[in-house]
């Protein structure tokens, strides 16, 4: 019996056309991409988005060497990212300053080379200690070295800058094909450019013996010790790299906004990109780069139209979490792989969910913004499409129960027939 | 006279108050067969973790071919030639069967750490994987998840580990534990061509794999070696008979 189910198997090596298809042709299609991108006329504040993009991509992916590779959590990546980028503006600083020299003759362009080199040697010095244990006691002691670090840069003010933190300047220093880092257009091709690199060398990390060792510490430490590998060391090594691509990314960010503050050390953007990875999906590689474009136009976007923005951002998340664990990338994936096994019967129940999940939101907007305004108080109304929906309002309380109840009570159905269907 | 492949003198383990390795002296020459069977409870895991380095002894000394290694971590011990397999399926689930041999080949082709090579262009790692798959029968199953093998096939897959990166001396925890007859027999043959020419020691229940297969049996009673010798002296032997095995036992495997 078994040998019928594993002979479908014996060829299930992948052709070169497929690895071309799964390793090469993604990273063709997303140069392609960040290339022409700019055909398109961006305007100002397009630009500014697709850079926050391109460096959270990078902070992102860097995070899911930890997460999703070595399966560690941390709730202090932000840490390698903020001292990649303090270290990334001091080297500014001394470009500006440079009378020749060494530093008069190195490119701003360059600067995260030097964010990496301060991302990789924070997590050197941070995680010699911290390496030593995985699980629970890794994710707390990450969570208390993020709060030392963070409460480090409030105290040191020549090196952190105290509250307004540092500022820097890019436009200064040998110029690298062309670009004056000056107008936002030719930043954004520095962001390109390294979003691009760092991406391809995150993944072929995971190509690399360490980078597969990695994984298998992750499923299985006990046997990786009785094929040579330290745990320890191999979980050190990742954490090394995993800081020095935060750090990268950090670098990017000081070219792109010219400041640091202690802020960005502190737990709330180590929490952010945590969201990120998660939402974006951890088993998957392009999962932190779905999460990263997803959420940093949220969070420039939805912000504009919601001061709730946060509220709906956890309750994405929270969703994720508890039904779709593998993210935006594990629900692209089952959408892909169930239309392709069972067609169009896949789509529909897929689109009936979508429609379902549109109706119960209508009930959680109604009943959010409702009462983000009646508790701040200044006597606004939520008036979307005309309607006047004050918190006294029937009507206000039918749109909220009414969408919620028809909307879960579709989904619970789903489910229910899926079950059936599947059994 | 070259030492001998392993050498435990006068091994203690305890724990808290409880002594579960109480004095094991063993000398195990190159090349040995030898089966280490016992009661449950008697020590034989914690021997062989004490062996095979995850516990440290509380006093005594385990040298691996005159190098004293009781107090190595234990991919320490591993490099230096001794590789173990698990009573329960240990392998790495998550990747394919071709991967998790090579993961056991990696280390001693000397790719240890490093990041600056593609494991997919390392010729020599996967002739040497290739070579352990079709060894142990297992190339068929190659590209298959390691999570949808059948049992045996994990078990074999997790031998093929253990041998793979070339170790003299070989621990098997159990390897035929839950398996039919005809998978047990499989199993022996596949265990004396894999451990061909290497120092094999082996936990193990069943009485049949045990006394075909072992050149020398030590009996492990209460954390002591109540008696070593060739199958036919232990089989003779009236403490161990009265120790463990009973008579039933030792007629059925005559």
């Amino acid at each position: 019996m078994s040998d019928m189910a594993t002979e479908n198997f014996a060829n299930l090596a992948p052709s070169n056309a497929q690895k071309f298809r799964m390793r090469v042709l993604p990273f063709v299609l997303f140069a392609a991409v960040a290339v022409l991108i700019p055909l398109f006329g961006p305007s100002r504040s397009a630009y500014s988005l697709l850079n926050a993009i391109g460096i959270n991509i990078v902070f992102a992916l860097s995070y899911n060497m930890l997460l999703g590779r070595a399966g560690l959590l941390s709730f202090g990546h932000a840490v390698y990212f903020g001292l990649g980028g303090y270290a990334a503006l001091h080297a500014m600083g001394m470009i500006e300053n440079a009378d020749g020299g060494f530093w008069g003759s190195v490119p701003v362009f360059a600067m995260p080379l030097v964010g990496f080199a301060g991302g990789a040697l924070a997590g050197a010095v941070i995680g010699w200690p911290s390496c030593r244990r995985a699980g629970t006691a890794f994710a707390m002691i990450s969570l208390g070295v993020a709060e030392l670090i963070a409460a480090m840069g409030f105290m040191f003010g020549s090196i952190f800058g105290g509250e307004e933190g540092i500022s820097g300047d890019r436009m200064n220093g040998p110029e690298v094909f062309g670009l004056s880092l000056g107008p936002i257009g030719e930043v954004y091709w520095f962001i390109a450019f390294w979003t691009v690199l760092a991406a391809l060398l995150i993944f072929a990390f995971t190509r690399t013996p360490l980078g597969r060792m990695s994984e298998a510490t992750r499923d299985n430490p006990q046997r990786v010790e009785f094929v040579g590998y330290d745990p320890t060391r191999v979980r050190y090594l990742v954490f090394i790299a995993a800081g020095g691509f935060a750090g990268l990314a950090g670098g990017m960010s000081a070219v792109n906004y010219e400041i640091f503050t202690p802020e960005a050390l502190s737990l709330l953007p180590s929490g952010f990109v945590l969201i990120m990875t998660y939402v974006g999906g951890a088993r998957y590689f392009a999962g932190p780069v779905l999460g990263a474009i997803v959420l940093t136009y949220m969070q420039s976007n939805l912000s504009d139209f919601t001061e709730a923005w946060l509220l709906y951002l956890g309750l994405l998340f929270i969703t994720i979490v508890m039904y779709a664990p593998n993210g935006l990338a594990g629900i692209v994936a089952g959408l892909w792989n169930g239309t392709r096994a069972t067609g169009m019967a896949y789509l529909k129940t897929w689109a009936a969910r979508v429609v379902a999940i549109a109706i119960a939101m209508v009930g959680v907007i109604v009943l959010v913004e409702v009462a983000v305004r009646k508790s701040n108080g200044y006597g606004e109304v939520f008036e979307p499409f005309g309607l006047h929906l004050t918190p006294g309002s029937p009507l206000t309380w039918a749109l909220v129960i009414v969408p919620l109840i028809v909307g879960l009570g579709l989904l619970r159905h789903l489910a229910r027939d899926e079950q059936e269907a599947g059994a | 006279m070259t030492a001998p492949a392993l050498k435990l003198t006068d091994l203690h383990k305890s724990f808290g108050p409880a002594k579960i390795i109480q004095g094991v002296n063993l000398e195990i020459e190159k090349g040995e067969r030898h089966a280490i069977i016992g009661p449950n409870g008697a020590g034989k895991s914690t021997l062989f973790n004490l062996i095979s380095g995850q516990f440290w002894p509380t006093s005594g000394s385990v040298e691996l071919n005159g190098q004293d290694i009781s107090r190595m971590k234990p991919h320490e011990v591993n490099r230096r030639g001794l590789s173990r397999s698990f009573q329960v399926s240990n392998v790495f689930t998550n990747m394919t069967v071709r991967e998790n041999v090579r993961c056991g080949v990696l280390y001693s082709m000397g790719h240890g750490y490093s990041f600056w090579r593609n494991v997919g262009n390392l010729r020599e790692v996967q002739e040497k994987t290739s070579a352990i798959l079709e060894h142990v029968g297992l190339i068929d199953k190659a590209n298959l998840p390691a999570a949808l093998l059948p049992y045996a096939d994990q078990r074999t897959l997790e031998i093929a580990i253990t041998i793979a990166g070339g170790a003299g001396v070989i621990l098997l925890d159990e390897p035929t534990a839950g398996m039919s007859h005809s998978e047990t027999d499989r199993a022996v043959a596949l265990i004396e061509k894999a451990t061909e020419g290497k120092t094999l020691i082996i936990v193990e229940h069943d009485m049949g794999v045990v006394f075909g297969l072992a050149d020398r049996i030590s009996v492990l009673v209460y954390g002591e070696i109540i008696a070593t010798g060739r199958p036919e002296e232990i089989r003779g032997d009236p403490r161990v008979r009265e120790a463990y095995l009973g008579d039933e036992n030792l007629e059925g495997v005559a």
